[in-house]
């Protein structure tokens, strides 16, 4: 059993100046054979092995990631978290998520920072206010929080804000998610590792997987930079990686590669209290614990796998913030930096089995997975124990594309978080 | 910034262009007899290759015509643009894990 986190081993600790403190995860070498082997050590993977632990009592498990723990866009994403989308299937899939995101801190014993600090959507066309309505009805005929605010409603979340847009794009009001807010995300990358490594999952860092063993269609084991694995089953969870492991398997996904940008600013006193994102000049923001606004902006225009974004969108992006909230004009941004999302044809996410036996992805979350991760893992593990769909996760299958039962959540999302 | 060799006007930088993704991907030529499988390949599946990529893009600000690209999607190194119908230019293919 893992020393739980409490006010009494800080206090303990203490007196040992902090050196003594136990290490949260093990680092394993790999053992030859697995029950399961997971792919990719971001969020959703993390969590796909603790649910395995946890609930399918599936412990012969590995995580393997190429680089370190959260380094994918776990680590690198604005943390926005709601559950407001559109269509039944995807209220189902984000509710499910955003509800245990609210006992996460305790289930993991491990701050996650979670703070439901509202989510604001602005709208700043006709069309925009007509589609948002039409989403806040849908979600609370599921049963999801979801509210139309008025300009001056808008204006007494955020003071800061210029209603007039700069003339262009005028706040005309928007959706408010009370129960949505931010996280801290390398907090859930840990805390999962933690909880998982607990129950017996080994993590393997700085692991690629470099290939499939697949024998009469189906999977055999891993190939990797440490050596071949034998496993029973592989899920793989590599987010804007998914295509270069489809690849690998032998079939084609319909995703494209883009790096996703965002930046921070210099620590100011707390003037944004709520996330606010505008989907029509993409430009969301929020102010971390820290002081520094966090500051996220729209993918590339191409397909790329290098973890920066290209220039004309954070000019783009900071010309929509400096209009929006003209005092932050003579703010400084102190970093830059990219992430390479998985982006899909409707906007949804992948959790499906695959083409070869024992092999299931769970990826097209492109650029707003992060608020799904707890849900997401939950319900591909018992995909992968179960080698059927989870019932939540059955629209989101690879049929789909074939089918044509596409789920289009481009107004929920748009490069929205 | 990528700075795109429009095969008519020359080098360009890239928000004067935009993206026609995977090139050399033929639509089918019988619709109305091939399976939805493989309308599911044309319409959504992509090679989306970690390495050399072909693609295609148009100069929507420039010249306004359709060309392709070979281009690293890692490095961003440029390979060579060449007009619709021409055979690419020889390149050194490469992936990355
Ligand atoms: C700038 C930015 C802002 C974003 N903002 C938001 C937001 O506000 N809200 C939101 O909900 N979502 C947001 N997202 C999206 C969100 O970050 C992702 O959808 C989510 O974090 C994906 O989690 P994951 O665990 O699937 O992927 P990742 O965290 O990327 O993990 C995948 C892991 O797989 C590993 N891997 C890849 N290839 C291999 C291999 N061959 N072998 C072994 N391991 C491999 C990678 O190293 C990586 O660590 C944002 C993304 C970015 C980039
Ligand atoms: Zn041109």
């Amino acid at each position: 059993m893992k020393a739980r986190y409490s006010i009494f081993s800080l206090a303990r600790n203490a007196l040992s100046s902090h050196e003594n403190w136990p290490q949260a995860w093990r680092s394993p070498e790999p053992k030859k054979e697995y029950d399961v082997v997971i792919v990719g050590g971001g969020g959703h993977g993390l969590v796909t092995a603790y649910y395995l632990a946890k609930e399918h009592g599936i412990t012969n498990v590995a995580v393997i990631e190429k680089g370190w723990l959260g380094g994918g866009n776990t680590g690198r994403n604005t943390t926005i978290v709601r559950s407001n989308y559109m269509w039944d299937e995807s209220a189902a899939l984000y509710e499910h998520s955003l509800k245990l995101w609210e006992n996460m801190t305790k289930e993991l014993n491990f701050n996650v920072m979670f703070s439901q600090r509202g989510v604001l959507n602005l709208a700043h066309t006709l069309n925009e206010v007509r589609i948002t309505k039409r989403r806040i009805h849908a979600n609370r005929l599921n049963g999801i929080d979801s509210e139309w605010v008025e300009p001056e409603q808008v204006k007494e979340w955020v003071p800061i804000i210029d209603l007039r847009g700069n003339g262009r794009y005028p706040v005309l009001g928007g959706s408010l998610q009370r129960r949505g807010g931010t996280a801290r995300h390398d907090a859930v990358a840990w805390g999962y590792a933690r909880a998982a490594d607990a129950l017996g999952v080994d993590i393997i860092q700085q692991c690629a997987v470099e290939g499939f063993d697949i024998e009469d269609g189906r999977v055999t084991g891993v190939r990797t930079s440490k050596g071949a694995i034998k496993a029973k089953k592989v899920g793989v969870v590599v987010a804007g990686h998914a295509g270069v492991l489809a690849n690998m398997a032998g079939f084609k996904l319909p995703i494209n590669s883009r790096p996703l940008q965002a930046l921070v600013s210099e620590p100011v006193k707390p003037c944004v209290h709520c996330v606010v994102m505008a989907g029509a000049v993409h430009a969301y923001i929020s102010q971390s614990d820290k002081g520094e606004l966090v500051i996220g902006a729209g993918t590339d225009a191409y397909n790329s796998y290098a973890q920066w974004g290209s220039n004309p969108v954070t000019e783009d992006t900071l010309a929509a913030i400096c209009e929006l909230y003209p005092l932050f004009r003579r703010m400084r941004m102190m970093r830059q930096w990219g992430g390479v999302v998985d982006t899909c044809p409707d906007a949804s996410p992948i959790i499906s089995t695959t083409p070869v036996k024992g092999l299931y992805f769970n990826c097209g979350w492109g650029t707003g997975g992060f608020k799904a991760t707890p849900g997401s893992g939950h319900i591909f593990a018992d995909t992968v124990a179960n080698d059927r769909p989870h019932p939540i996760a059955e629209p989101f299958s690879l049929e789909r594309f074939k089918t044509g039962f596409l789920i289009d959540e481009h107004a929920a999302a748009g490069v929205a978080h | 910034m990528l700075l795109i060799p429009c095969p008519y006007c020359g080098e360009r930088a890239e928000n004067e262009f935009s993206y026609g993704g995977e090139a050399h991907k033929p639509r089918p030529e019988v619709p109305e007899e091939i399976s939805d499988a493989t309308w599911a390949d044309y319409v959504f599946l992509q090679k989306n290759t970690k390495g050399t990529y072909y693609e295609r893009w148009i100069h929507s600000h420039g010249c306004r015509r359709w060309f392709n690209l070979v281009r690293d999607t890692l490095t961003h190194e440029i390979h060579g643009a060449y007009r619709m119908g021409e055979a690419p230019p020889k390149v050194d293919e490469k992936t990355y894990v």
